[in-house]
């Protein structure tokens, strides 16, 4: 992907800050193609995603919920936000990292296949991490795990060391703390 | 009330109840149901362009020489695709245009169907938004937020793609109504506190600079009313970008000339030297800013835009106003007639007097020659023979388009087309079209380029077929202008391919078409030949064969800031050689 501190011909003093990680929430309508530009204005402009997830969340109203974890200087962020307000099928978007404490949850499925002292492991581990098995035989477990994206991180690396064969990620949801919303 | 009719009737009657008296297009198998429609109607005429990228620049001289919105009519797959640059160019400039294609049936999409393409895919990048109507009864709905969205807020092209099986089914239609879109909200008025922020800093200013855009000419006519009065009881300088230009009339004393990468020394050194920017409706495009980092270092800088995304996006900027340009005038006027502040004289006449300074180095003077026309003099002359008249300027791109620029001046404003922010080749001819279809008594020059002008030159057979008397006024020099001098400037003159070999004979190809023919080698000759040229009844393409290495000063060269331009008069190889260093050279 594109440097994201490369957004105009000329050095900028303005760039020159320091790169942060941001969740952004973007309430969308739920039209065709409206991930596609979502999506295709972070290709374009040259912005990273770390994270992405969406589904629609109110049925009736036709509303959609986007997640998306990206990274860049703060006015890189700014541009982001004002860039993505500006496409029509948008409601609102919020930069929950800067707007408060907010809650972020992922869950992943994790495959860990092997027999004796390892399997037994990964059971025992995964009950510390309050992992489920959510699928196994006598050669394998499908964990599922959830809570936050260094929670899995870890878990996932210590299960790489005990015959971890697969992994399948959602991706980061996030909710603001206490009784407002979006 | 809801009226039952077919999805092709659909689209013809919205057309009508937007207003719409013109489309541009070009028929094709997915698009026949509407072309049908068309033939039994008299609402709404239609231009037949020669290839659907001149419908796109069509439409765009339409909507800027009059404000509205201009319309496109094409077939899917290629009839789309052709479209794309002009929506792109239409995007970049922020003009309001509406293009309808048409589509395969809806059971075949997906299939790659005969002229199928994914239209809404291909435009959703280069179109504000975008529509792919499946059912009927969404269709008239569509078609007005289609409207809606074109030409409120920052304007900009939207596609409303049609399958055919829906040109034929039968639905409900609706008539434009005033509800609120679920979404899409522009902010008009301004917030007041900026607004009295920004007139307290502009009252206490004392090197203040305006520097419009093409926003004041989006917000309309009242937009330039507002700001020739807001400038005149200032009595501040004025710059504008390559898009404003009209917006403040170029007689007026408090007028610096265009700024940026062509513009003048006294409206760069303006910006660069000054205390207080105002900026209006201008977006801080590379052309203008030059080196980021040296750009006007010393400003407070105030930034009026309807759109939130230009704010602090290459420049960080002190007050910014999210608005329109008409209200946030009015608004600043207001204020600043309340205060009746009393601003600092005696500093603005030591700033004036600088100002004066720089414009007496004459920074677009050049060798005037009197065996060879020198293409900055045709301009001039150009000008001179048609300033008392009704005119329309439309451009190509390249070193023509900068002369127009600098030498081509402007009183009103929507009297000057040009492709500033995409830079396409073959924009003026289609364009001066679409001006001319809006002003058919009006006098519409195409200032052109040789190499230019031939990307869009089969649309000389719609001035024919719409008697459509435009000019087209080629500065011919036998090359890619601008390419060339960039080749000069950056590849130590070795001219790769920027030579316009084998050029039709212009005289012969404008009889071809049905032209008159003109060509013009003598400076001597030149004057009578532009009024024979203007008096002429019919569509002229003239000739004029210019010095053929003339380069376009002065100029910011890429990578420097704006007080380090370099000026025509006094430039030599040695300083054109070294005038850009390895960092420049990859920019563009």
């Amino acid at each position: 992907m594109a440097d994201p501190l490369k957004q105009s011909h000329y050095p900028s003093p303005l760039l020159s800050q320091e790169v942060v990680s941001r969740t952004l929430s973007i309430m969308v309508d739920n039209e065709p193609g409206v991930l596609a530009r979502v999506i295709g204005l972070f290709t374009a402009r040259g912005y990273n995603i770390d994270s992405l997830t969406v589904t629609e969340t109110e049925h009736e109203k036709h509303v959609s919920r986007i997640t998306i974890v990206t990274r860049g200087t703060p006015a890189v962020i700014e541009q982001i936000k004002h860039q993505l307000e500006r496409l029509v099928p948008i409601h609102r978007v919020r930069d929950l990292t800067l707007e408060g404490v907010s809650l972020e949850r992922e869950l992943a499925l994790v495959k860990v296949q092997g027999k004796g002292e390892k399997r037994i492991e990964a059971l025992r581990l995964a009950e510390i991490f309050r992992a489920q098995v959510v699928d196994t035989s006598t050669e394998h477990f499908v964990f599922e795990v959830t809570g936050k994206a260094s929670k899995i991180e870890t878990f996932i690396n210590i299960m790489r060391e005990l015959g971890m064969t697969e992994v399948s990620r959602t991706g980061i949801a996030a909710i603001g703390r206490g009784a407002a919303t979006l | 009330m809801a009226r039952t009719m077919t999805g092709a009737e659909i689209v013809l009657q919205a057309l009508a109840d937007q207003g719409v008296e013109v489309i541009f297009g070009y028929p094709g198998g997915a698009v026949l149901p509407i072309y049908d429609e068309l033939f039994q109607q008299e609402k709404v005429r239609h231009v037949l362009v020669r290839q659907e990228g001149g419908a796109v620049h069509a439409a765009e001289g339409y909507a800027r020489s009059t404000g509205k919105v201009g319309v496109v009519l094409v077939t899917s797959g290629p009839g789309a695709t052709n479209a794309v640059t002009g929506l792109t160019d239409a995007l970049m400039d922020s003009i309001p245009v509406v293009c309808l294609t048409g589509q395969v049936p809806t059971h075949l999409i997906g299939n790659d169907a005969f002229q199928e393409c994914d239209t809404v895919g291909i435009t959703r990048p280069c179109t504000k938004h975008n529509w792919l109507v499946k059912n009927v009864n969404d269709l008239a709905r569509v078609m007005h937020e289609a409207f809606h969205i074109a030409k409120t807020g920052r304007p900009g092209p939207v596609v409303v793609d049609i399958p055919k099986d829906v040109q034929f089914a039968t639905g409900n239609y609706v008539g434009p109504s005033n509800i609120q879109h679920k979404t899409y909200k522009p902010k008009f008025k301004p917030d007041q506190p900026a607004v009295r922020e920004a007139v307290d800093l502009i009252a206490a200013a004392k090197k203040p600079v305006f520097y419009t855009g093409g926003g004041v000419i989006n917000s309309g006519p009242k937009a330039s009313q507002l700001l020739r009065e807001f400038v005149r009881l200032t009595g501040f300088p004025i710059t504008s970008t390559l898009m404003g230009l009209g917006a403040y009339p170029a007689s007026d004393r408090q007028w610096l000339g265009m700024l940026g990468m062509h513009g003048t020394y006294e409206a760069n050194m303006a910006m660069h030297d000054c205390d207080v920017m105002i900026n209006i409706g201008a977006r801080f495009d590379d052309r203008i800013t030059g080196r980021l980092d040296a750009f006007s270092p010393d400003s407070k800088k105030i930034h009026v835009d309807i759109d939130p995304s230009s704010i602090n996006k290459n420049v960080r900027v002190d007050v910014p106003i999210v608005g329109d340009v008409a209200y946030t005038l009015e608004d600043m006027l207001r204020v600043w007639k309340a205060k009746a502040p009393v601003i600092d004289k005696a500093a603005h006449k030591a700033w004036w007097k600088q100002i004066d300074g720089w414009r007496a180095r004459k920074s677009l003077s050049y060798k005037a020659n009197k065996d060879v026309i020198m293409p900055q003099y045709a301009v001039q002359r150009l000008y001179e023979l048609t300033k008392d008249r009704d005119t329309f300027i439309t451009t190509e791109v390249g070193q023509h388009q900068m002369w127009a620029a600098q030498f081509f001046h402007f009183e009103e404003p929507n009297r000057w087309m040009t492709s500033g922010g995409l830079g396409t080749m073959g924009y003026g001819l289609p364009a001066a079209i679409g001006a001319q279809l809006a002003h058919p008594k009006s006098l519409v020059i195409d200032i052109a380029g040789d190499a230019s002008i031939l990307m869009n030159i089969q649309e000389c057979s719609t001035a024919v077929q719409f008697d459509l008397p435009v000019k087209v006024f080629i500065l011919n020099n036998e090359y890619m202008g601008m390419v060339r001098q960039w080749q000069q400037l950056l590849h130590g003159n070795r001219l790769s391919h920027s030579y316009t070999e084998s050029l039709p004979d212009f005289v012969k190809l404008a009889e071809a078409y049905g032209w008159k023919g003109m060509r013009c080698d003598h400076p001597v000759d030149l004057d009578d030949a532009i009024k024979e040229m203007i008096n002429h009844k019919g569509p002229v393409i003239f000739d004029c064969r210019v010095a053929k290495l003339a380069n376009c000063f002065p100029m910011i060269p890429s990578g420097k800031a704006h007080n380090e331009m370099l000026l025509g008069d006094d430039v030599s190889d040695d300083e054109i050689d070294k005038a850009i260093g390895k960092e420049g050279k990859v920019l563009v």
